[in-house]
């Protein structure tokens, strides 16, 4: 139980309860849509990106809690950020999950990312974790494919 | 469950099955998971094996490995042996007419594979059509959908009800002349729904469509009879009855069999080769191509006989009272609601959990030892039908107990209260 706990800690029950940004977004510029078919977890990511920063985030779908948190806490970091910036967090977060990162150690850098340091420990949900960053680079590179878990 | 403990001989009615000396034949079911014991319901997955069927395995390999029917020393007739027995013995477990009738594949998908190519693409011309239910596995769609594109025939689907049941009256309708293959479903495996299969076939066959029945899930938790049922072909795998993965059976009817091309060419499947002409093996050999899964044949002959000793009479009466306990059981959860509720149902329960995704009360009850299946059971149609993701399933066998269904409730109040 006690590794359970470190998978669904509160902010990502939080998150799940009451997700941010989760609304479409009119004005977007950016748009990409993630599946994964495997359990049915499906969202789209909405961006406002101008003059390489990203202005506006948003999302819409729908999923189990780790998607939906994973989803939302994301978008809740991404605004004033630069391309580049998101690309690094991308994969700042793709080493976390995949416990490639120490927590501990690249604390500033993760922030409330943090909160997702127990998915290492569940390779059944990593996929769970990543589709909103997945679907993300996709809306970044502005390709209109539904980006899906299964290639 | 009370039983004399000195009983031996086969037990034959709900009260006198001894689910604990059951249990004791699958060593598997002692072992923890994450600290706790096991409860495993994910039986439709794959089920447990009993020692004797791994005890089997192992006599094959370290006492008796051998190719068979090419030998004439000692370990390859013993092989050979093996081999065919467990054939005469699959005949009787379905009551085919004839053991040549009993072919070895690879489990379910390879069977129907194999009848989509060597049967149904060969006859079927373009504007046919080949017809199946809402309630397939995949390995009952895809197959079908490749002989389309291939032939130019079309798929088409019966529809099923809210309960999960196949409506009759659109089944009807749809045996129109175009159709030329029936292919369905005995028990769904995301649903439980169990088809009402011999009617279905005595409609086909008004209309001289032959159907092929889709057994994987009914071979362990109910008896068949193929000639009852009068079905043209009927598959199943071994790893879903006890057995080892990768062996199954096809039974078709001999009429159909010898019309048949081979699936696959290779040894054993031939009489005589020339580089001229070759000329195929008779029945069952000509669909056997290469040398087979004979340790996993032979272990297959050991778990019916596991099974024949409890007596599936005895399996089904035990599993649907299990099946009406944990339905009870499960339906006094707060806002849990079932998916498949068919009047005629085999031991598996899908539901959707209010606020709370399949896949999160998956991870969470198994970090109570209880092993269910969660997603959309390799029937995504099924998923559409319902407007749902997927499902939680709990699917049970009949080494399960009433406390592992109170072990699965707990599991799942545990996942409403990390959401509450
Ligand atoms: C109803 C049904 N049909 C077909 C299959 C496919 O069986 P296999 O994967 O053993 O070929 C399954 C197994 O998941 C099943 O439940």
């Amino acid at each position: 139980m006690s590794e359970l706990k470190t998978l669904y800690q509160d902010i990502i029950l939080d998150h799940n309860k009451s997700p941010r940004n989760f609304k479409k977004l009119e004005n977007a510029n950016r748009h990409a849509e993630g599946y994964n078919p495997l359990c049915g977890d499906h969202y789209n990511i909405y961006l406002r990106v101008e003059n390489d920063i990203i202005q506006e985030v948003s999302f819409e779908g729908a999923g189990c809690a780790i998607s939906k948190a994973s989803a939302s806490v994301m978008s809740s970091l991404l605004k004033g950020k630069t391309k580049a910036e998101a690309e690094e967090l991308i994969h700042v977060f793709h080493k976390l999950v995949t416990g490639d990162a120490d927590p501990m150690e690249e604390l500033d850098r993760l922030g409330k990312l943090a909160a997702f340091a127990g998915v290492s420990e569940f390779p059944a949900r990593v996929k769970c974790a990543s589709l909103a960053w997945h679907t993300l680079r996709a809306a970044l590179e502005n390709k209109n494919d539904v980006i899906s878990t299964e290639k | 469950m009370k039983v004399a403990a000195e009983t031996i001989a086969p037990l034959t009615s709900k009260d006198t099955l001894d689910v604990g000396r059951i249990r004791a034949d699958f060593p598997i079911l002692n072992r923890k998971v994450n600290g706790k014991p096991l409860v495993y319901l994910d039986n439709a997955a794959t089920t447990q094996k009993p020692s004797v069927v791994v005890e089997s395995l192992r006599r094959y390999y370290l006492e008796e490995n051998s190719n068979i029917h090419r030998g004439v020393h000692y370990l390859s007739q013993k092989a050979t042996e093996g081999y065919e027995g467990t054939r005469k013995k699959m005949r009787t477990f379905i009551n085919a007419p004839d053991a040549h009738e009993i072919i070895f594949v690879r489990g379910t998908t390879e069977g129907i594979n194999l009848v989509a190519h060597s049967f149904v693409r060969e006859r079927i011309k373009p504007g046919e059509e080949i017809l199946i239910t809402g309630m397939e596995h995949h390995s009952n769609i895809v197959p079908w959908q490749i002989v389309c594109e291939m032939t130019g025939a079309h798929l088409r689907v019966v529809p099923i009800n809210d309960k999960g049941e196949i409506i009759m009256e659109e089944y009807e309708k749809r045996l129109t002349p175009k159709v030329k293959f029936v292919s369905i479903v005995h028990i769904s495996n995301s649903l439980g729904t169990v088809n009402p299969v011999k009617q279905m076939i005595e409609m086909a066959h008004a209309h001289d469509i032959p159907v092929l029945i889709d057994g994987a899930q009914t071979v362990s938790h109910k008896k068949v009879d193929v000639q009852d049922l009068d079905c043209d072909f009927f598959v199943f795998s071994g790893h879903k009855m006890f057995g080892p993965t990768g062996i199954g059976i096809l039974f078709g009817k001999s009429e159909y069999l010898e019309q048949m091309p081979p699936y696959q060419g290779g040894g054993d499947m031939i009489k005589s080769v020339t580089f001229e002409k070759t000329i195929y093996n008779d029945l069952p050999y000509k669909f056997e191509a290469g040398t087979p899964n004979i340790a996993g044949v032979i272990a297959l002959g050991s778990a019916v006989d596991y099974i024949n000793g409890i007596g599936l009479d005895s399996i089904y009466a035990y599993e649907q009272d299990l099946l009406a306990y944990a339905t009870a059981a499960v339906l006094g959860v707060d806002g849990l609601r079932i998916i498949g509720t068919a009047k005629n149902k085999s031991a598996v329960i899908s539901f959707m959990l209010e606020d709370v995704h399949p896949h999160d009360i998956g991870t969470i009850i198994d970090a109570e030892g209880v092993a269910i299946r969660t997603g959309h059971h390799c029937t995504q149609p099924v998923m559409q039908r319902f407007g749902i993701p997927a499902t939680a399933r709990a699917s049970f066998a009949v080494y399960n107990t009433k406390d592992e269904v109170d072990a699965l409730i707990r599991g799942i109040d545990k996942a409403r209260k990390v959401f509450q």
